[in-house]
Protein backbone atom coordinates (compact mmCIF):
# COMPACT_ATOMS: atom_id res chain seq x y z
CA UNK A 1 0.00 0.00 0.00
CA UNK A 2 1.05 3.62 -1.26
CA UNK A 3 1.17 5.82 2.55
CA UNK A 4 2.66 8.74 0.52
CA UNK A 5 -0.74 10.65 1.08
CA UNK A 6 -0.44 10.16 4.56
CA UNK A 7 3.35 10.95 5.54
CA UNK A 8 2.40 14.09 3.00
CA UNK A 9 -0.94 14.99 4.99
CA UNK A 10 1.39 14.80 8.32
CA UNK A 11 3.71 17.08 7.14
CA UNK A 12 2.76 20.51 8.91
CA UNK A 13 3.38 22.89 6.21
CA UNK A 14 0.88 20.84 4.08
CA UNK A 15 -1.71 20.27 6.92
CA UNK A 16 -1.59 24.30 7.60
CA UNK A 17 -2.45 24.71 3.86
CA UNK A 18 -4.58 21.91 3.50
CA UNK A 19 -6.56 22.78 6.70
CA UNK A 20 -7.34 27.10 5.26
CA UNK A 21 -8.39 24.93 1.78
CA UNK A 22 -10.92 22.67 3.95
CA UNK A 23 -12.48 24.86 6.22
CA UNK A 24 -15.17 26.76 4.54
CA UNK A 25 -15.79 23.07 3.32
CA UNK A 26 -16.74 22.90 6.92
CA UNK A 27 -17.77 26.03 8.57
CA UNK A 28 -20.63 26.89 6.22
CA UNK A 29 -22.73 23.65 5.76
CA UNK A 30 -22.02 23.54 10.03
CA UNK A 31 -24.04 26.85 9.87
CA UNK A 32 -26.49 26.24 7.37
CA UNK A 33 -27.67 22.88 9.11
CA UNK A 34 -27.39 24.29 12.58
CA UNK A 35 -29.99 27.15 11.15
CA UNK A 36 -32.13 24.70 9.33
CA UNK A 37 -32.21 22.84 13.10
CA UNK A 38 -33.04 25.75 15.03
CA UNK A 39 -36.01 26.38 13.18
CA UNK A 40 -37.19 23.04 12.90
CA UNK A 41 -36.72 21.88 16.28
CA UNK A 42 -37.96 25.26 17.57
CA UNK A 43 -40.63 25.88 15.22
CA UNK A 44 -41.81 23.11 13.24
CA UNK A 45 -41.31 20.34 15.29
CA UNK A 46 -44.91 19.50 17.53
CA UNK A 47 -44.59 19.84 21.47
CA UNK A 48 -43.85 16.06 22.24
CA UNK A 49 -46.98 14.46 24.19
CA UNK A 50 -45.20 13.83 27.22
CA UNK A 51 -42.82 16.41 27.58
CA UNK A 52 -44.63 19.48 26.18
CA UNK A 53 -41.99 22.09 24.38
CA UNK A 54 -39.40 21.45 27.27
CA UNK A 55 -38.10 18.11 25.03
CA UNK A 56 -37.16 20.80 22.57
CA UNK A 57 -33.63 21.05 25.04
CA UNK A 58 -32.94 17.86 23.07
CA UNK A 59 -32.01 19.71 20.03
CA UNK A 60 -29.24 21.82 22.12
CA UNK A 61 -28.33 18.87 24.39
CA UNK A 62 -28.05 15.52 22.13
CA UNK A 63 -25.59 16.96 20.00
CA UNK A 64 -23.40 17.98 22.62
CA UNK A 65 -23.85 15.15 24.41
CA UNK A 66 -22.67 13.43 21.20
CA UNK A 67 -19.51 15.97 20.27
CA UNK A 68 -18.87 15.43 24.09
CA UNK A 69 -17.92 11.23 23.42
CA UNK A 70 -17.28 11.88 19.56
CA UNK A 71 -14.21 14.34 20.48
CA UNK A 72 -12.55 12.48 22.82
CA UNK A 73 -12.39 9.40 20.89
CA UNK A 74 -10.90 11.64 17.85
CA UNK A 75 -8.05 12.81 20.61
CA UNK A 76 -7.76 9.76 22.17
CA UNK A 77 -7.32 8.15 18.27
CA UNK A 78 -4.82 11.14 17.27
CA UNK A 79 -2.77 10.77 20.70
CA UNK A 80 -2.85 6.97 20.01
CA UNK A 81 -1.50 7.53 16.97
CA UNK A 82 1.34 10.32 18.09
CA UNK A 83 2.01 7.90 20.87
CA UNK A 84 3.00 5.00 18.49
CA UNK A 85 4.04 6.49 15.08
CA UNK A 86 5.49 9.57 16.58
CA UNK A 87 3.64 11.99 14.06
CA UNK A 88 3.41 15.49 15.41
CA UNK A 89 0.47 16.75 14.09
CA UNK A 90 -1.47 13.35 15.45
CA UNK A 91 -0.13 15.33 19.02
CA UNK A 92 -1.67 18.85 18.08
CA UNK A 93 -4.84 17.40 16.45
CA UNK A 94 -5.08 15.78 20.55
CA UNK A 95 -3.90 19.28 21.70
CA UNK A 96 -6.55 21.14 19.26
CA UNK A 97 -9.25 18.95 20.43
CA UNK A 98 -9.12 19.23 24.27
CA UNK A 99 -10.59 22.66 24.93
CA UNK A 100 -13.65 21.94 22.20
CA UNK A 101 -14.48 18.08 23.53
CA UNK A 102 -14.50 19.99 27.31
CA UNK A 103 -16.73 23.12 26.25
CA UNK A 104 -19.58 20.46 24.70
CA UNK A 105 -19.12 18.23 27.83
CA UNK A 106 -19.45 21.11 29.74
CA UNK A 107 -22.80 21.99 27.39
CA UNK A 108 -24.43 18.49 27.78
CA UNK A 109 -24.05 18.70 31.61
CA UNK A 110 -25.60 22.11 32.07
CA UNK A 111 -28.69 21.58 29.50
CA UNK A 112 -28.79 18.37 31.03
CA UNK A 113 -28.73 19.78 34.54
CA UNK A 114 -31.55 22.57 33.06
CA UNK A 115 -33.88 19.84 31.31
CA UNK A 116 -33.77 17.38 34.72
CA UNK A 117 -35.09 20.19 36.45
CA UNK A 118 -38.93 20.27 35.06
CA UNK A 119 -38.66 16.59 34.01
CA UNK A 120 -37.47 14.84 36.71
CA UNK A 121 -37.86 17.23 39.66
CA UNK A 122 -34.12 18.15 40.24
CA UNK A 123 -31.01 19.77 38.77
CA UNK A 124 -28.66 16.50 39.48
CA UNK A 125 -28.62 13.05 40.58
CA UNK A 126 -25.60 11.04 40.90
CA UNK A 127 -26.66 8.56 38.43
CA UNK A 128 -24.27 6.21 36.07
CA UNK A 129 -25.09 8.46 33.46
CA UNK A 130 -24.58 11.90 34.69
CA UNK A 131 -21.72 10.87 37.16
CA UNK A 132 -19.52 9.39 34.00
CA UNK A 133 -20.50 11.86 31.85
CA UNK A 134 -19.09 14.52 34.83
CA UNK A 135 -15.90 12.69 35.12
CA UNK A 136 -15.39 12.99 31.42
CA UNK A 137 -15.36 16.83 31.60
CA UNK A 138 -12.74 15.93 34.30
CA UNK A 139 -11.10 14.16 32.30
CA UNK A 140 -10.45 16.37 29.60
CA UNK A 141 -9.52 19.23 32.49
CA UNK A 142 -6.92 16.36 33.60
CA UNK A 143 -5.53 16.43 30.30
CA UNK A 144 -5.38 20.02 29.49
CA UNK A 145 -3.67 21.03 32.37
CA UNK A 146 -1.26 17.79 32.29
CA UNK A 147 -0.29 19.68 28.49
CA UNK A 148 0.02 22.92 30.42
CA UNK A 149 2.13 21.92 33.53
CA UNK A 150 5.26 20.32 31.27
CA UNK A 151 7.29 22.54 29.50
CA UNK A 152 8.87 20.33 27.38
CA UNK A 153 6.35 19.88 23.99
CA UNK A 154 7.39 16.16 23.54
CA UNK A 155 7.39 14.76 26.95
CA UNK A 156 3.23 16.95 27.65
CA UNK A 157 2.52 15.60 24.17
CA UNK A 158 3.06 11.74 25.67
CA UNK A 159 1.61 12.11 28.67
CA UNK A 160 -1.21 13.78 27.86
CA UNK A 161 -1.54 10.94 25.22
CA UNK A 162 -1.09 8.72 27.98
CA UNK A 163 -3.90 9.95 29.77
CA UNK A 164 -6.29 10.52 26.98
CA UNK A 165 -5.58 6.78 25.89
CA UNK A 166 -6.57 5.64 29.50
CA UNK A 167 -9.85 7.52 29.98
CA UNK A 168 -11.28 5.87 26.50
CA UNK A 169 -12.60 3.38 29.18
CA UNK A 170 -14.88 5.75 30.10
CA UNK A 171 -16.56 6.26 26.76
CA UNK A 172 -17.95 3.09 26.98
CA UNK A 173 -19.37 3.45 30.52
CA UNK A 174 -21.44 6.47 30.00
CA UNK A 175 -22.91 4.97 26.21
CA UNK A 176 -23.62 2.17 28.00
CA UNK A 177 -24.59 3.24 31.45
CA UNK A 178 -28.26 3.71 30.96
CA UNK A 179 -28.38 -0.34 30.41
CA UNK A 180 -26.22 -1.15 32.90
CA UNK A 181 -27.46 0.52 35.76
CA UNK A 182 -30.84 1.30 36.67
CA UNK A 183 -30.66 5.26 36.07
CA UNK A 184 -33.17 8.92 35.58
CA UNK A 185 -31.37 9.04 32.38
CA UNK A 186 -33.47 8.00 29.25
CA UNK A 187 -31.88 4.89 26.86
CA UNK A 188 -30.83 6.40 24.01
CA UNK A 189 -33.39 7.78 20.82
CA UNK A 190 -31.09 7.09 18.04
CA UNK A 191 -29.22 4.43 18.41
CA UNK A 192 -31.70 2.48 16.23
CA UNK A 193 -31.76 4.59 13.05
CA UNK A 194 -33.64 1.51 11.34
CA UNK A 195 -36.56 2.05 13.87
CA UNK A 196 -35.97 5.34 16.11
CA UNK A 197 -38.44 6.20 19.29
CA UNK A 198 -38.90 9.62 17.65
CA UNK A 199 -41.51 11.09 15.02
CA UNK A 200 -39.96 12.06 11.48
CA UNK A 201 -40.52 15.76 11.63
CA UNK A 202 -39.05 16.11 15.37
CA UNK A 203 -36.44 13.69 14.04
CA UNK A 204 -35.24 15.89 11.11
CA UNK A 205 -34.31 18.83 13.16
CA UNK A 206 -32.19 16.43 15.47
CA UNK A 207 -30.18 14.81 12.44
CA UNK A 208 -29.57 18.24 11.20
CA UNK A 209 -28.44 19.40 14.66
CA UNK A 210 -26.04 16.61 15.20
CA UNK A 211 -24.30 16.78 11.57
CA UNK A 212 -24.12 20.40 11.82
CA UNK A 213 -22.32 20.18 15.69
CA UNK A 214 -20.13 17.67 14.22
CA UNK A 215 -19.22 19.93 11.41
CA UNK A 216 -19.12 22.57 13.16
CA UNK A 217 -15.90 21.21 15.94
CA UNK A 218 -14.69 20.18 12.29
CA UNK A 219 -13.80 23.97 11.64
CA UNK A 220 -13.20 24.72 14.97
CA UNK A 221 -10.85 21.68 15.19
CA UNK A 222 -8.89 23.42 11.63
CA UNK A 223 -8.68 27.14 12.47
CA UNK A 224 -7.21 25.01 16.10
CA UNK A 225 -4.92 22.99 14.08
CA UNK A 226 -2.92 25.77 12.65
CA UNK A 227 -2.75 27.58 15.53
CA UNK A 228 -1.09 24.85 17.06
CA UNK A 229 1.14 24.18 14.14
CA UNK A 230 2.06 28.00 14.82
CA UNK A 231 3.12 27.40 17.75
CA UNK A 232 5.22 23.77 17.25
CA UNK A 233 6.86 24.96 13.93
CA UNK A 234 8.22 28.45 15.25
CA UNK A 235 11.65 28.12 13.76
CA UNK A 236 10.54 26.07 10.79
CA UNK A 237 11.91 27.84 7.89
CA UNK A 238 8.55 27.34 6.07
CA UNK A 239 6.73 29.57 8.07
CA UNK A 240 8.26 32.67 6.46
CA UNK A 241 7.07 31.73 3.05
CA UNK A 242 3.85 29.66 3.99
CA UNK A 243 2.43 32.98 6.77
CA UNK A 244 2.72 35.22 3.46
CA UNK A 245 -0.02 33.37 1.78
CA UNK B 1 -44.85 35.42 19.57
CA UNK B 2 -45.36 35.04 22.81
CA UNK B 3 -46.27 31.77 22.34
CA UNK B 4 -42.98 30.64 21.39
CA UNK B 5 -41.41 32.62 24.20
CA UNK B 6 -43.50 30.49 26.75
CA UNK B 7 -42.52 27.28 24.96
CA UNK B 8 -45.56 25.71 26.80
CA UNK B 9 -44.86 27.50 30.48
CA UNK B 10 -41.32 25.42 29.83
CA UNK B 11 -39.76 29.18 28.31
CA UNK B 12 -37.35 29.61 31.06
CA UNK B 13 -35.97 26.11 31.15
CA UNK B 14 -35.95 25.94 27.09
CA UNK B 15 -34.92 29.44 26.12
CA UNK B 16 -31.51 29.44 28.79
CA UNK B 17 -30.30 26.31 27.17
CA UNK B 18 -30.25 27.36 23.69
CA UNK B 19 -28.49 30.55 24.95
CA UNK B 20 -25.72 28.77 26.67
CA UNK B 21 -25.45 26.79 23.56
CA UNK B 22 -25.05 29.60 21.33
CA UNK B 23 -22.30 31.45 23.82
CA UNK B 24 -20.21 27.54 23.87
CA UNK B 25 -20.30 28.04 19.93
CA UNK B 26 -19.60 31.27 19.67
CA UNK B 27 -16.97 31.08 22.50
CA UNK B 28 -15.51 28.22 20.61
CA UNK B 29 -15.62 30.43 17.55
CA UNK B 30 -13.98 33.40 19.00
CA UNK B 31 -11.12 31.46 21.07
CA UNK B 32 -9.93 29.88 18.04
CA UNK B 33 -10.00 32.74 15.65
CA UNK B 34 -8.18 34.82 18.72
CA UNK B 35 -5.80 31.89 18.89
CA UNK B 36 -4.79 31.48 15.31
CA UNK B 37 -4.68 35.25 15.18
CA UNK B 38 -1.75 35.24 17.92
CA UNK B 39 -0.10 32.41 16.75
CA UNK B 40 0.32 34.26 13.92
CA UNK B 41 1.10 37.44 14.40
CA UNK B 42 4.12 35.67 16.98
CA UNK B 43 5.13 33.49 14.23
CA UNK B 44 5.08 36.85 11.71
CA UNK B 45 7.23 38.79 14.45
CA UNK B 46 9.86 36.05 14.65
CA UNK B 47 10.29 35.32 11.18
CA UNK B 48 10.83 39.10 10.83
CA UNK B 49 13.04 39.40 13.39
CA UNK B 50 15.02 36.58 12.23
CA UNK B 51 15.30 38.25 8.78
CA UNK B 52 16.50 41.40 10.51
CA UNK B 53 19.34 39.40 12.19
Amino acid sequence: MNWTWFHKLASPPHAYRIAAGLLPWFAWPAGALILFGLYGGLVLAPADYQQGDAFRIVYVHAPSAWLSMMVYATMAVAAGIGLVWRIKLAHAVAAASAPVGASFTFLALATGAIWGKPMWGTWWVWDARLTSELILLFLYAGIMALRASIDDRDRADRAAAVLALVGVVNLPIIHYSVYWWNTLHQPATLTKIGKPSMAADMLWPLLAMLLGFTLFYGAILLVRLRAEILRRERDAAWLTTGLAR
Amino acid sequence: MNEILDMGRYGAYVWPCFALAAVVLAWNVVAARRLHSAARQHALRRAAAKAAS
